[in-house]
């Protein structure tokens, strides 16, 4: 025999089910509900009002008190509880809170280091520009030149090519074949142009040839200035045998008295001083080793010199 | 009053005087994303929902006072807001909200709104410092979220505590039918 589960089988008809209790404040009238509540709001009001206005030694106050004292070792006996608890998540809040600082230090670290480095770029920048100043407001200067001064925008890219790129093209008159110097002395000259860049072949090129003179020789000796045997050093070709050259002397550009032919250099342009001096008996002319006065590994800026005169024309 | 309504009120004093206790002492303490969990208020929606209006608004009175004086704060201040609270919560719980099971979770978050505005305001009445930003921009949100997070495990304590008028007539029922 199935057995009958439902609720109205079992129950039977007879069982009456009780209806749901209400709230026991619903089946206070409305209006002793608002009463009630309405007190409680006045009653708050007048404690406010009578708390706000009275001293602070008045009789709430006191009773404040009264009531803060009894709950004062509640509250110690709780917080006593909730000191470890409170305590691993200062640790753990704390722990947050510095990798998040240490986040933050660190990008400023390396901010302040990268305005660090710019400032001593900018420093030394300055430097470079106040020296090229001095030198060009110097007697040194050439004259029937005006100065154009240019960063270095690229360094030589091999030990077999011997060229710079200058920030500093035709726009500002920079013509071809014009001389490049720092304050130290002659740098090369210009052999590639643009409008906004330029070119520079370095002294120490395979190409490159300056007519040059012992400022401190007796007899004046000449030379050409061509690229030496070792890293960045110099040779005075073409020096004649009886030449008084020694070590120490200085080599400038020789430049030329031809008001038609002018050279390329103005004379007196430093280049370096003479390190070694050898004579062969089978040799024609004068071996003479100049050490350069310009670092031609660390250039930053560079002074090209733009004649004031017409460039010459070539017959 | 009978014994069991006595009882019943006794036990509800003493899970407001727990919460209060436990709000000043450790919770206020808490400050999580600018948010502080009101452990207290929680607690007041909770009963008031399961007891009703007369019975909400006098548990917020005392309730608040109790935390004005603990806090020595303005007598009546708190007492005031929660008072209105357990009022309107009650109401709630009575009517629309009755054996509705998201009831809890939306008086909290609508109490906690109306909690920090009435309070903002009364200050701002009362002359004293009532920042609205930090208020109601920068702590509203994390502290609604706060007490919706302690919302759960305090309804489901205090429910077993106080239980809904009725469950004892259901009880009987389920034995009639073993």
């Amino acid at each position: 025999m199935a057995r009958n589960r439902s609720v109205s089988a079992v129950l039977g008809g007879s069982v009456a089910r009780p209806r749901p209790q209400p709230f026991p404040s619903r089946s206070r009238s409305a209006l002793k509900r608002r009463a009630v509540v309405g007190v409680l709001v006045l009653l708050s009001l007048v404690l406010i009002t009578a708390s706000f206005r009275e001293s602070s030694d008045g009789f709430l106050h006191r009773v404040g008190g009264g009531g803060a004292t009894v709950l004062r070792p509640f509250e110690v006996g709780a917080e006593r509880v909730a000191r470890p608890f409170r305590d691993a998540y200062g640790y753990l809040a704390g722990l947050v809170h510095a990798k998040a600082e240490n986040k933050r230090l660190r990008s400023e670290l390396d901010q302040a280091r990268q305005e660090a480095n710019q400032g001593r770029i900018k420093a030394q920048q300055n430097d470079q520009l106040r020296a090229a100043l001095v030198f060009i407001d110097s007697p040194a200067f050439p004259r029937d030149f005006r100065p154009v001064n240019t960063r270095v925008l690229g360094a030589p890219q091999s030990p077999f090519e011997q060229r710079v790129i200058i920030a500093a093209g035709s726009d500002a008159g920079i013509r071809i074949d014009a001389p490049v110097i720092t304050e130290e002395g002659l740098v090369g000259r210009v052999t590639g142009l643009t409008g906004s860049e330029a070119e520079v072949t370095l002294l120490t090129d395979e190409e490159s040839a300056v007519p040059a003179l012992d400022l401190d020789s007796s007899t004046n000796a000449r030379g050409l200035v061509r690229r030496g045997q070792g890293k960045g050093s110099l040779i005075l070709d073409r020096v004649a045998k009886d030449a008084a050259v020694s070590e120490g002397d200085k080599i400038v550009t020789a430049g030329s008295r031809s008001k038609q032919f002018p050279s390329l250099f103005p004379r007196g342009i430093a280049i370096g001083s003479v390190t070694s001096v050898g004579r062969t008996d089978t040799s024609l002319f004068t071996h003479v080793q100049i050490e350069p006065f310009v670092d031609f590994s660390s250039l930053d800026s560079v002074i090209v010199l733009v004649s004031k005169r017409r460039p010459p024309v070539a017959p | 009053m009978t014994v069991d309504a006595a009882l019943d009120a006794a036990k509800a004093a003493g899970i407001l005087f727990l919460a209060v206790v436990l709000q000043i002492s450790i919770f206020s303490g808490i400050d999580i994303f600018g948010g502080r969990p009101d452990l207290l208020l929680v607690t007041l929606v909770v009963v008031a929902l399961l007891r009703g209006t007369i019975f909400g608004a006098a548990a917020g009175f005392g309730a608040g006072l109790l935390y004005d004086m603990g806090t020595f704060g303005t007598l009546g201040f708190i007492a005031l807001l929660y008072t209105l609270a357990g009022y309107w919560i009650g109401r709630y719980g009575e009517t629309t909200g009755r054996d509705r099971s998201h009831a809890p979770l939306l008086s909290v978050a609508v109490v906690t709104v109306l909690f920090s505005f009435g309070a903002l305001m009364l200050h701002f009445m009362l002359g004293e410092n009532a920042p609205a930003r930090e208020v109601l921009v920068e702590s509203l949100v994390p502290t609604v979220l706060l007490n919706l997070l302690i919302a759960v495990p305090v309804y489901a304590a205090v429910r077993r505590i106080l239980r809904p008028p009725g469950w004892a007539d259901r009880a009987r029922e389920v034995r009639l039918l073993g």
